[in-house]
Formats: C-alpha cells, structure tokens, sequence
C-alpha cells in the first residue's frame, strides 16, 4: 500500500516582512503532511524543497502514474525518514510555481497579475513564511529540518533564525554561500530567460507566452552542473544519437541537427521543464541561491554566523558534486567544530555529482536512517511517542 | 577503536568531561563510553562508511574524512584530548600526524601494537614475519602500513620534542610498566606537545 499524498493549502492574511523590506501578504501556501504528530508534537520534520521542487515530498497521488514525491525514496513508511515514526512537512516556497503564491497569481491589491513585480524573495523569507505555517499547525518544536541543496540552505537558516525550535539540522549536498562560479551558471541561466523574445520584461502572461527558448536553455545548463564529468561520460559518452551510413565516422556533418546522444538527452531534459516550470520563477529562486550567505553581514566569518545554531547537524555532502563540493560542507563543519557544536559529517564517495543528494544510495540511505534513528529513539525518552 | 585495546585501559586515562577528539574512532564505542561514563564529549574521526553509519546510530558525532590529508579542519588546542587508539599503523603520514595530534590536543594518547613484543621477537628469529592474535595479518595483506615499536616510538616522540607524561604496555588488559617493549603487545603513550 503506497503512502497517499493529499496537498493542502493555508492562506496567511497578514504581511509577511521581506529581507528586501518590502512585504507580501494575503498568500498561500501550498503542503503535504505524512505520519501522525504525536501527543506533545515533538516528532515532526520539515523538508525544504531546492530549486524545482515543490511541496510533493513523498507518496504518490491515487490515480497518477508516476506521481512519486521527489523524495519518495527517502522519505516514507519504514523509509530513512520513517513516517511511521516522525510527522513529516514538505512546503512549496513562495514565489515558487507548484501551488503557492508566486508570479503567475495576482496581486492582492491591485488584482493584477504579479509577473516581474513579484517582491524577491530569500532563504530567509522562505524559512520565516514555514515558521508561520508551522505556528498554524501548532508546531512549536522541530524534530528535524531537512534539506538538499537550496534545500539545505533553507535547513541552515532555520538553525540560525529560529535556534529554539530546531533539535535537529540536515543538511545535505549544500553550502553556506554560492562561489563566483556558482552565481556565473545562474546568471547565464538567468539571461538565457531574460533575453528570450517572449519574456516581455517578465510580464509575458498577458501577451500569452512563455519564454520556453530561455528556459530550455536555463535548464540544460542547470542539468550540466548537477552531473559529474564521469556519469555523463559513462550514459552518454560520444555517442551519436543516429550514425549515418554513408560517412565512415557516421557523422551528419551538420551544425543544428542533433549529433550526440548528450544534445538530445539535455534538450530532451529542457523541453521537459520549459513546460512546466515558471521563468520568474526561475529567476527569483536562482537569485535566493545568489543572496544567501549567513556570514556576510559578519565580515564573511561563518564561525560567528553559526553561533547562532543550538542544534545538533547532520551534514553529508558526495565526492563527485562540484556545484556544491565536499569542500564548502567541510567549511560548514569546521565553524559548527569551532562553536563546540554536535555535528557529524558523511562525505559519500558517489559517483552521479549534485544529483546523487536525490538518487539511492545505500550508505547515503543508511547515514541518514540512523541518524534519524537515533532522533526518533531520543524522541521516545523524552516523552510518549 | 580496536577490540585489541582493553578500552577501560584507554579510558581511565581521558580526564572527566575531557573534549576528545577520536582519531580513526570505529564504530564509536570508546566515544560512547566516554560520553556515557566519564561525560566528555567530542567527535570521532572515521574513513570507513560502515563505521560513519555505526557512530551515527549511537548518537556519537563522526566526521568522514581522509586522516592522511591532515587534521586542517582543526583548531589549535581546540581540544582537552586527542586519541590516536590503533591509528598510527595505518597512516601514510605518521609523523605529521604525530605532531597533528599535539597540535589540535592538549593531550594525545596514542596505542598501537608494539612490534618488540616477544613473541613477534621469536618469530622473526625463527625467520618469519609473526601472525599473532595482536598482528593477525599475513605480511602480505596487513593493512598495518607502519610497523614500530615501543622504544621506536619513545624515540620518534622526543626526536619531535614532545613530552611524554606517561607511556606503559598493555597485555591483556593488564598495564604492564616493566620491560614494556618486550613484555607487552600494545604502547601506550600519553603526550603533550
């Protein structure tokens, strides 16, 4: 029996206070909850979803093929997040374009569609908004907050915004900033979109177009960083999509058509997502990743910064991700080492770089079971489950 | 941790509520006593996913890293003891990480299987190297890349200017402080840099 996922939305009336200092209000935000919340609520979790994600973590929709949560095989019955034990959260951030407020709804106000007017929005905005749905839900305490990537950043900034209400932090595949070179892949994506004919300055919904070429080619950039130079090599390698007979080397000769099995398989991966997903969308949540960064208003010291965190940290990064190396987890470990914190660490030797914080891989599965283990044994001693 | 090393032997001689650093912990156990019967706290230090795993799910903090590429992600005396329990044979860069341990540590510990210990004397006599229950690898597969002895080590630790507090050999559990290098298949050293 699959675990059945039910989304749900809240509205929040009141204005939400922006980092930006601007606001937003009357928003919703669009959930899914898994397992039970215990007597005293102490055993739930929240996972924070990464750039094109959403508040599906888990579970299948009756009826849908292939409608798994992008978390499914984490997070489930007698999963590495067992449901059976913990209460578990997904949130689709604002701004984003799977159920909560974002671009493509209209202003609460003026009742016109927000499109590029939509405020921008941070990892800090988007953990402060999760805080008031929790309040709502009367979550005072977090069991864990959990996050890959963006996702991790979200589970970071949680530990240092609300200390009081977090017992515990995973973080995975993540960095406590993006580098020059990380802002760089953004921003080519980010231009991509702008510069496409059919943006129309981000107001395209009126024009009824999308500005899929941009998209599209956001995308196959986006794919590219979150593989390694070894697992593209290894799927696609020089492979042509369809050797021709009448050259020896089964070359087309040809500059547009699609020659190499990695050219179909990106534009097949950015056709794919320029349905679905939203340009402002794109470009608000790639600036998230660009403007978060605890240290900053510190001098850059990330020691200060995570002297805010009370809670205990699970970090894992893996071996082969180069958009967020082992390098930038380690950076992490080393300030939460010299705030005297509890933190372990895994660094697993995966082969399938930034992508491997959402694929299967049991000793990735087995660090994280166990530790969550380990919460839900704590949990037991501390009070009726 | 190995389970060659009598851990009570290595315990009593961490100070309560000691910060420890444990270097090449294992499965965590001597962490967890630790933590459980004298209240320190610390971290281990680990390569070997089977073992993150098993520190992970008894609540013992574990960092994966590579012990060969040094101890950079510590402080300078970030902590009150450093251990080194059956590490040493394993380290490519066992001096450095000698005076890595009493950089980061205000005390190191360190045990590893003493080579002078009689019975591998004899074997070496008799022309072979010994297969014991201390050192039960053929020569061949050891993963035991440093083989030293108690005097070995008692050299190289004054030859880096470090100050040995206390060093002793351990059989059987039992401390041994007569004729270590010969009567014992396990060194112990305590150090200060």
């Amino acid at each position: 029996m699959p675990l059945i996922a039910t989304p749900q939305s809240m509205f929040f009336e009141a204005p939400l206070a922006l980092q930006s200092g601007a606001s937003i209000r009357a928003y919703h935000l669009a959930y899914e909850t898994y397992g039970t919340l215990n007597a005293d609520k102490s055993n739930a979790v929240l996972i924070c979803h990464a750039l094109n994600a959403s508040h599906h973590v888990a579970g299948v929709y009756p009826g849908q093929d292939k409608s798994e949560g992008w978390w499914d095989n984490m997070i489930g019955p007698g999963k590495a997040v067992d449901t059976n034990r913990f209460f578990v959260i997904g949130v689709n951030n604002l701004g984003s374009c799977f159920g909560s407020t974002g671009p493509m709804h209209a202003h609460p106000d003026t009742g016109e569609i927000y499109g590029a007017n939509f405020p921008v929005v941070t990892v800090e905005d988007w953990v402060d908004a999760q805080a008031r749905l929790l309040d709502t839900l009367g979550i005072q305490t977090l069991a864990a907050v959990m996050g890959g990537s963006l996702g991790g950043m979200q589970a970071l900034s949680w530990a240092l915004r609300y200390p009081e209400r977090v017992a515990h932090a995973v973080v995975v595949a993540s960095a406590p900033n993006l580098t020059a070179e990380n802002i760089a892949f953004n921003e080519v994506a980010r231009r991509a979109i702008v510069t496409d004919p059919d943006f129309h300055g981000g107001h395209y919904y009126k024009h009824g177009v999308v500005p899929q070429r941009g998209l599209r080619i956001a995308r196959m950039i986006g794919h590219i960083t979150y593989l390694s130079d070894d697992v593209m090599n290894e799927k696609f390698g020089r492979q042509l999509r369809e050797a021709v007979t009448h050259n020896a080397t089964g070359y087309r000769y040809s500059t547009q058509d699609v020659e190499f099995q990695i050219e179909s398989y990106l534009r097949y991966q950015g056709d794919k997502f320029s349905e679905y997903f939203d340009a402002n969308t794109y470009l608000l949540i790639t600036r998230a990743l660009d403007y978060f960064d605890p240290a900053r208003t510190l001098g850059g010291d990330l020691t200060a910064a995570l002297a805010q965190a009370a809670c205990k940290f699970l970090l894992v990064s893996f071996t082969t991700d180069w958009r967020f190396s082992p390098a930038r987890s380690r950076e992490m470990v080393r300030a939460l080492l010299d705030n005297k914190r509890d933190v372990s660490y895994a660094e697993i030797d995966a082969p399938h770089g930034h992508d491997a914080f959402l694929l299967n891989d049991a000793r990735y599965m087995n660090v994280v079971g166990s530790y969550f283990d380990n919460i839900a044994r704590t949990l037991t001693m501390g009070g009726p489950a | 941790m190995s389970e060659h090393v009598n851990m009570h032997a290595i315990a009593r001689l961490v100070p309560e509520g000691a910060r420890v650093l444990d270097l090449g912990c294992g499965d965590g156990a001597l962490l967890d006593y630790l933590q459980t019967h004298r209240g320190c706290t610390g971290y281990g230090v680990e390569i070997d996913d089977v073992n993150i795993q098993a520190c992970i799910k008894r609540g013992v903090n574990v960092l994966q890293l590579n012990l060969d590429e040094g101890l950079t992600m510590f402080a300078d005396q970030s902590f009150d003891v450093v251990l080194q329990i059956d590490t040493l044979q394993h380290l490519r860069n066992a001096e450095v990480m000698l005076r890595e341990t009493v950089r980061v540590g205000r005390t190191g510990i360190l045990a590893f299987p003493n080579f002078a210990h009689w019975p591998n004397r004899l074997s070496i006599l008799t022309g072979s190297m010994p297969v014991t229950k201390r050192l039960p690898y053929q020569w061949y597969d050891t993963p035991n890349i440093r083989v030293g002895t108690y005097a070995d080590f008692a050299q190289l630790a004054t030859q880096n200017h470090l100050k040995i507090i206390d060093s002793f050999g351990l059989q059987e559990g039992q401390e041994v402080r007569g004729w270590p290098n010969l009567m014992a298949g396990t060194a112990v050293f305590k150090l200060k840099g």
